[in-house]
């Protein structure tokens, strides 16, 4: 268990049964009166930010967890399939697991695995991965700005908005923290 | 012997091909130049061989009207590698520095303002046989050949000794310490500015208080604005007065007698303080009576104490009293500070006999306020973190 002094930033606790992230913290004491600790916490599971007020005295619980390095492999039912390619040990996530991410999988890709009390709680993918564009409206010639875009499909199924010349067929980047695209990748 | 130098600042008044003598550190170099820095500004010399880095010189040459073309050197330090002070303090764009420069001119100011209205600036001991009983601050304690004794909290007690004495009109910038106090806000050893007066309620000790924070405004910005980290916040006297019991209502939704300390405590944090925030300057008034020990109950509504803050952009600054003089119900109180921490399991500290002493020889009723200097120049200079105005934090020690 954690003491209120020990709260950091990035520090991760469990509330509820789920993992929480420390973003901020502020040690306040009004008027004289007992001591609190402001935070804000991103729940890691959901990704959303609650904010939470803790008095000095209260314990909190130290989330477990552990970051592994892990390789795709396959979807299999409903499961995406990962490999520890040190032992071989296999884990498998579900789509909720994997958000939008699972649209950024390709076979042997390698992840961050990310385990809260040694069950896997979601899955960072390289900041960057390449597609091919398998969709899209043709582009207008001349147009190199970039500065409208269209919607195009990847090879996953997944639809992002690319600038207009950008054409079917084509390889693009992208950054898998925000999902968007990123640079068209010349052949 | 070392030789006069020229400030670098004061060299632009120099004419060209002017010996001088400068002083510093060398904080950048090339081949044939290199950058000295002191306190007041920094020149480029024109060197001959590539000086060394971070080394401290003394460098005689000629000033050019642009830089100095250094012909002589003495070198008093050459540090094994970085200058963690100079990261620290000055390196950069000197912002640390020059907040240390405002902050001794924002001392002046407060003497200046304080001596003007004749009050007199008094100093009191720091190693106390009692530092105050305060459920929630917890002491220093020191060892003396004496016995064991503490650092002050506040100065307080001494203070009030002074007013039964006969003086009427004092205040002190003191270092206070409270054990384990640590955040954007808090540091264990701080600079409290505390003055009392005489004859004197709260309301006196609320003007006292919005006309300084205005008087260091315009010392800073030549207007009665302070340039905070959240913005223009208007400290033109005078401030508005909130009742605890209205900002309760207001922000909390609660009648603030039906609540118990941890509640109040917990409302006061969530949802109190953050709308005070987004209000400018203003006072909190008229507190429960049971959270201030040390003050004096209202005449007309013993379920309120004569206490004050003064919030400014969400800021807590000071704590104001009107104090308690009766040194029956002082004891009595104080006893059941004693109580109180002993049930919590927290240190016991002893009552300070000589403090009840001068009450009942008579301490005239009087306004009190303690306010925290080092956060009135996070205000004043818009900082974000009390360290960023503290010469040297806790955490650099």
């Amino acid at each position: 268990m954690l003491d209120t002094s020990e709260i950091r930033k990035g520090l991760k606790v469990v509330f509820d049964g789920v993992p929480f992230e420390v973003t901020y913290f502020q040690f306040v004491k009004p008027g004289k009166g007992q001591a609190f600790t402001r935070t804000k916490l991103r729940n890691m599971i959901s990704g959303t930010t609650i904010e939470r007020t803790f008095k000095s005295g209260e314990k909190l619980e130290k989330a477990d967890m552990e970051e592994r390095q892990m390789q795709y492999l396959y979807p299999e039912d409903q499961f995406y399939v990962f490999m520890d390619t040190g032992n071989y040990e296999q884990l498998r996530l579900t789509a909720d697991q994997l958000g939008d991410n699972r649209f950024f999988l390709s076979d042997g890709l390698m992840c961050d695995v990310l385990l809260f009390n040694e069950k896997p709680i979601g899955v960072s993918p390289p900041n960057f991965v390449e597609f091919e564009i398998i969709e899209t409206e043709p582009g207008f010639k001349g147009d190199t700005s970039g500065g409208t875009t269209k919607p195009a499909k990847i090879s996953t199924g997944f639809e992002i908005q690319v600038p207009l010349f950008i054409n079917q067929g084509e390889m693009v980047r992208i950054d898998t923290r925000s999902g968007e695209y990123h640079e068209r990748v010349k052949k | 012997m070392l030789p006069d130098r020229t400030p670098i600042a004061a060299l632009a008044e120099h004419p060209e091909t002017t010996p001088v003598c400068v002083a510093g550190r060398i904080v950048a170099q090339w081949e044939d130049a290199a950058l000295l820095r002191d306190e007041s500004g920094i020149v480029r010399l024109l060197v001959k061989a590539p000086m060394a880095l971070n080394a401290l010189v003394f460098a005689r040459g000629l000033w050019n009207g642009k830089a100095v073309e250094a012909e002589g050197f003495e070198l008093l330090r050459q540090p094994p590698g970085e200058v963690r002070e100079l990261t620290e303090l000055a390196k950069q764009d000197n912002l640390k520095q020059r907040r240390l420069f405002a902050r001794a001119r924002v001392a002046s100011v407060v003497r200046e303002f304080f001596d003007s209205r004749g009050f007199l600036e008094v100093e009191t001991p720091l190693v106390v046989p009692s530092p105050g009983l305060d459920v929630h601050l917890d002491a220093v304690s020191v060892q003396t050949r004496g016995g064991e004794r503490f650092l002050i909290t506040s100065p307080e007690y001494q203070m009030k000794r002074l007013l039964a004495g006969g003086l009427e009109h004092i205040y002190q910038l003191a270092k206070c310490f409270r054990n384990e106090e640590h955040g954007e806000r808090h540091q264990p050893e701080f600079t409290m500015l505390e003055w009392y007066r005489a004859y004197s309620g709260v309301e006196a000790m609320m003007r006292d208080t919005e006309e300084l924070v205005c008087e260091v405004a315009y010392a800073l910005n030549g207007k009665p604005y302070l340039e905070t980290s959240k913005g223009k916040i208007d400290v033109e006297p005078p401030w508005p007065r909130v009742t605890v019991r209205e900002a309760f209502a207001r922000f909390a939704q609660v009648d603030v007698k039906e609540l118990d300390d941890a509640t109040f405590y917990q409302l006061l944090v969530d949802k109190v303080e953050p709308a005070l925030a987004d209000m400018g300057a203003l006072f909190l008034t008229d507190y429960p009576a049971r959270m201030a020990s040390l003050a004096r109950k209202k005449p007309d509504d013993d379920s309120v104490a004569e206490r004050f803050e003064a919030y400014v952009g969400g800021l807590e600054l000071c704590n104001g009293f009107g104090e308690l003089t009766d040194p029956d119900e002082q004891r009595a109180r104080l006893v059941a500070d004693q109580q109180e921490r002993t049930k919590l399991g927290k240190p016991v500290y002893p009552i300070d006999e000589r403090f009840l002493t001068a009450l009942s020889e008579g301490v005239p009723p009087s306004g009190g306020n303690a306010l925290g200097f080092d956060r009135l120049l996070m205000l004043a200079l818009g900082a974000q973190s009390i360290e960023d105005v503290i010469a040297i934090p806790a955490s650099r020690l």
